[in-house]
Parts: C-alpha cells; sequence; structure tokens
C-alpha cells in the first residue's frame, strides 16, 4: 500500500502536478529520508525506462505501419510472401558446389546400381520374394528313404492298396480347387514355372496326384492346372464364391496354405489396394506368411475368394501381396479358349457364409491341396 | 528547395513519428540496404530486419535536441546498416569476407553501441510485460504506451471509477518494476 503511494507522489512529481507546496513538503521528506529517497530515485529511472520504452515501441509500430504498407504495395518484399527469392538465393549461391556434388552423385548411383544388378540375380525384382519353398535336399533324401522303404514293403508284405510312386519334390507351394466338376486348380505361375519334369498335387490326408498345367498368365502370376490323376475323387461343390468387388481396406481375411508340410492356418487384414509398386492386379495384406504359401487362397469373413497369395516384400514384415480374385475369373475366361479345357467352368457356393471360423476352415480344408513338383 | 532541406525536414518528421516521414525514406533507401544485405549472404528478411534497427537508430538520434546530421541519410543508414549486420555475421560466424570496395562509410560504432544498449533495456522491458500478466499488461500499454486517460482506462477495462484503477495500474506497476530490475540488475 506505501508503495502505491509512493508511485502516485513520485509519478505526480515527474508530471509536475504537484502544487509548489505539496513539492516542498516532498523534496523535504526525500532529504530527511535517505530510504525514501533511494525509493524515489528507483522509481524515477524506471519510469523513464517505461517512458523510453513506450516510444521506442510507438515509433516501431508506426515503422511496421509503414512497412507493411510497403509490403502491399510490393516496394518491400519478405521471404514469407516470396519463398522463391530465398531458394533462388540460395541456388545462385551453391549453385556451382550443387552440381559437383549432383555429378557425384550421379556417379555413385550408376556405380551401385551396376554393381547392385550384377551381384543380385537378374530379371526377378530383388525386393519381391516368391512364397515357393524350395525343398533341401535333405528332404528329398528323407523321400528317397521313404520310397525305397515302400517299395521295399510292396515288395514283402504285396499289400493290397498299390502305393503310389512318391516324388522327388524340388519346391513346395498351395493350390486350390476352382472346379469340383473337371478338378481345376488355381496356383501361381511362378510355382508352375518351377516345374521341369513332374506337377503332382497332395490332399490334407497326404495322397498324391498327377497334374498339368493348362493356363499360366506370368502377368497375374496365376496359373490353372488340371488334376490328370484318375484316383482323384471329386469333391462336392466348392464352399466359396470369387468376390466379384474389390477386396474392401480393413476387411479381415484369413488363408491356409503349406509354409511347412501341414496345411497352416493364417489371417490378417486387406492393407492396400494395390500391390508391389502400385501393381493394380495386386492388392496388399497385412499378414503372416512364409515360402509355401504361394497361391493359398485369401478368403474373406463371408466366405469369399479374395485372392490368391503371390509374394511378400522382403525388407518389410508382414507385408504380403495377393493376385486379386477377379483375375482367377479372368484366367478362367482365358483358358476356356484353349482346345481341351473348355469344360472348365466355376461353379460356386457359400457354403462358407455364416460359419464359425473354425467350420469355415474344416470345410475348406479339403479343398486346399499343397502343390509339388521337380 | 534544396537537398539539404528537405533532408533536415524529414528528420523532423521522423522525430516526430511522421508516418509520410518515415515512409519517404523506406522508398529513398530500403533497396541500396536490401542490396547490401543480400550481397553479404544475407536474406530479404534479414534485410527487412536490419533497415529497421538502422532507422530506430536515426530515430534516436533525430530526437535529440542537439542534433545535427554531419552527412546524408543515405550516408547514414547505410553506415548503420553495414555495422549492425557485419556484427550479427560475426556472431553467427557467418562472416566470410567484406568487401571494402563498398561505398564511403561514416563513423557509427557509438550510435550502433548504443542503440543496442537500448535494445536490451527495450527487450527487458518486453519481457517483463510479457511476465506480468493480464491484465497488468494491457493496463500499463494502455496508461504508458497508447497515452490513454484513466478514465479511458477505466471505461475499457471495466473499473467502477478511475480511482480503481489508477490503485490497479499502481499495484501492476509495482509488480512491473520488480520484474524488470531483477533482470535489469543481472545484466551487466
Amino acid at each position: 500500500m506505501e508503495d502505491t503511494l509512493l508511485i502516485d507522489a513520485v509519478e505526480r512529481f515527474a508530471n509536475g502536478e504537484m502544487s509548489v507546496q505539496e513539492k516542498t513538503y516532498f523534496e523535504d521528506l526525500r532529504k530527511n529520508n535517505p530510504e525514501l529517497d533511494q525509493a524515489v530515485v528507483e522509481y524515477l529511472f524506471f519510469m523513464n525506462e517505461i517512458q523510453k520504452h513506450s516510444k521506442a515501441k510507438n515509433f516501431k509500430n508506426a515503422l511496421h505501419e509503414v512497412e507493411s504498407k510497403l509490403l502491399i504495395e510490393g516496394f518491400i518484399t519478405k521471404g514469407s510472401t516470396a519463398g522463391k527469392a530465398k531458394v533462388l538465393q540460395l541456388w545462385g549461391k551453391y549453385k556451382r558446389t550443387i552440381a559437383v556434388a549432383a555429378s557425384i552423385a550421379g556417379l555413385v548411383s550408376i556405380f551401385i546400381a551396376s554393381v547392385v544388378s550384377s551381384v543380385s540375380n537378374n530379371g526377378s525384382d530383388t525386393n519381391l520374394k516368391p512364397l515357393v519353398e524350395k525343398l533341401n535336399s535333405q528332404e528329398s533324401k528323407t523321400r528317397q528313404l521313404e520310397t525305397k522303404l515302400n517299395k521295399l514293403e510292396a515288395g514283402t508284405t504285396a499289400s493290397k492298396t498299390p502305393v503310389k510312386p512318391r516324388l522327388d519334390a524340388r519346391f513346395r507351394a498351395t493350390g486350390f480347387l476352382i472346379d469340383a466338376n473337371n478338378n481345376y486348380i488355381v496356383t501361381n505361375a511362378h510355382v508352375v514355372s518351377q516345374v521341369k519334369n513332374n506337377l503332382i498335387i497332395e490332399n490334407n490326408k497326404g495322397d498324391q496326384f498327377t497334374a498339368t498345367p493348362v493356363y499360366v498368365n506370368k502377368e497375374m502370376d496365376i496359373a490353372i492346372i488340371k488334376v490328370t490323376d484318375s484316383n482323384f475323387k471329386k469333391l462336392p461343390v466348392l464352399p466359396y464364391n470369387i468376390k466379384k468387388s474389390s477386396a474392401d481396406l480393413g476387411e479381415t481375411v484369413f488363408m491356409l496354405g503349406f509354409p511347412k508340410a501341414e496345411v497352416v492356418y493364417g489371417e490378417g487384414y486387406i492393407s492396400a489396394h494395390s500391390g508391389y509398386n502400385m501393381d493394380s492386379l495386386f492388392c496388399q495384406l497385412s499378414t503372416a506368411a512364409n515360402e509355401g504359401n504361394s497361391g493359398s487362397p485369401v478368403i474373406n469373413r463371408s466366405g469369399d475368394l479374395v485372392g490368391v497369395i503371390n509374394s511378400m516384400e522382403k525388407n518389410a514384415d508382414g507385408v504380403v501381396f495377393a493376385s486379386k480374385a477377379n483375375n482367377i475369373t479372368k484366367a478362367i475366361a482365358e483358358a476356356k479358349k484353349i482346345t481341351g479345357n473348355e469344360d472348365i467352368n466355376f461353379k460356386g457356393s457359400n457354403a462358407l457364409r455364416g460359419l464359425d471360423r473354425v467350420s469355415q476352415v474344416k470345410k475348406l480344408q479339403d479343398y486346399v491341396f499343397m502343390v509339388k513338383g521337380n | 528547395m534544396n537537398t539539404l532541406e528537405q533532408e533536415k525536414l524529414l528528420l523532423k518528421g521522423l522525430a516526430g513519428e511522421d508516418k509520410q516521414a518515415i515512409e519517404q525514406i523506406y522508398r529513398d533507401n530500403y533497396n541500396m540496404i536490401k542490396n547490401l544485405v543480400i550481397n553479404n549472404n544475407g536474406t530479404i528478411d534479414d534485410a527487412a530486419d536490419i533497415f529497421q534497427e538502422a532507422m530506430i537508430v536515426l530515430f534516436e538520434k533525430a530526437k535529440l535536441e542537439d542534433f545535427e546530421l554531419h552527412c546524408q541519410i543515405k550516408t547514414f543508414i547505410y553506415s548503420v546498416s553495414r555495422r549492425i549486420w557485419l556484427k550479427k555475421l560475426q556472431k553467427q560466424a557467418r562472416y566470410t569476407t567484406s568487401s571494402d570496395s563498398l561505398e564511403e562509410t561514416i563513423p557509427v560504432e557509438d550510435d550502433v553501441e548504443n542503440h543496442e544498449k537500448k535494445q536490451n533495456d527495450f527487450n527487458l522491458m518486453e519481457a517483463a510485460l510479457a511476465k506480468v500478466g493480464e491484465p497488468c499488461k494491457s493496463l500499463l500499454e494502455a496508461y504508458y504506451i497508447h497515452k490513454k486517460n484513466m478514465n479511458e482506462i477505466a471505461g475499457s477495462f471495466g473499473y467502477t471509477n478511475a480511482d480503481n484503477a489508477k490503485t490497479q495500474k499502481y499495484k501492476c506497476l509495482v509488480r512491473l518494476k520488480k520484474l524488470f530490475f531483477a533482470q535489469y540488475k543481472l545484466t551487466p
């Protein structure tokens, strides 16, 4: 409270608002009271500071007003309104450095590119990994032993059921039935292209049947193979349909495939409408897939076929690509035109609709096959 | 009217914060400073800032009662801008080589140093005002900077009478003074 009284007095004193009498009294007080005098001096100093500040501020405001007027007029330009000027100016300043740096960068990238392309296997995209599993020699050897054993058994015990010769497969992938009447199966084109001699399919009971490719489309990475084995028992009508519209983003999907010698269930969701490098023939899934999953059917919640797994991105986790389901329809239509395949006909049903996942998988299992070959 | 008299009028106008005078000085000198700054590693924004500072230095000088400019306004603004800009470059270690072919300059070291001290005080007061909080800040600014009288202030701030506004203003001033001196005494 004393402070405010003091300020009031100082202010009036400084502004010359005091009467002569008051002024004399005030000055007497200051003379006799050094503390008060000190406080007054301090206030006078501070008032002076404020006055200076207010003057500077007012002048700055006037400057700003003039400046903005000239800015609008275009007499003055500023970085915020003319960002180009700064960039141009930087360019002017550094263009020689930039030119040198750019040419070095260019040379280096050409050099690296040539090294990379000579090191990497030619043709195929190094960032994409087709999901066919190449079986190692160890597995082949076990198979050979098994075959020998089977032959031996066959010879000695003369069992009634003829034992089918087992194939020494070099690779393993997945396929699924698209025509239950005439036994056509869809898998990936890159799977079929691995075949040098024989192609077989194996059902979930381990029975193997010979098959032969009838249609291959590398662009869509779709191949149709026909089971030619007479022992193959026809299955009832397909439990799935091909989804006509494209799959929706975020749609949950599941798949069955053979990343190992036994059927494996996987699930995920549609994460993008296009595949690697924005390829619109494919879509992107977020799921886990492994070698052997190539050709796995991708089924949505209502039991419709939405795609065929074909590859995954090497450098990213869980980025898997699938050929879109309408590619199957296209492939069937084109395969039909080839002599010998006129009978191919997709006849599906919605038998999976409304079932819980376990029942869906149970039903689907019979229609998914291991595709092997050598 | 000869150039000397024109300049005297301009400076008088500047001292009185006359906007027309300020504008005229801008028009006569801004491009020169823009070129100076841009040709010496500066941006167009730097140029605008430097010119404003030079204007403030000139304003401070023009206000002095015994002021007499012994050179052209152009030369003074150029010398001050150059000095301030070189100092800034040195601070930022962006200083490369000063082209000494630059036009004639007059010694302005004292003016610039004086200006820097004032600028420092200005910033201190700004910081104190920012810290004092509302409604104190607006109240003090209304009185000391916008020079409103206590009755107007009482009206616009909603005080019932000028005396109450005045009491509040004094309280605010006490706080501002404390904040200001707390910083002021720290700086050498």
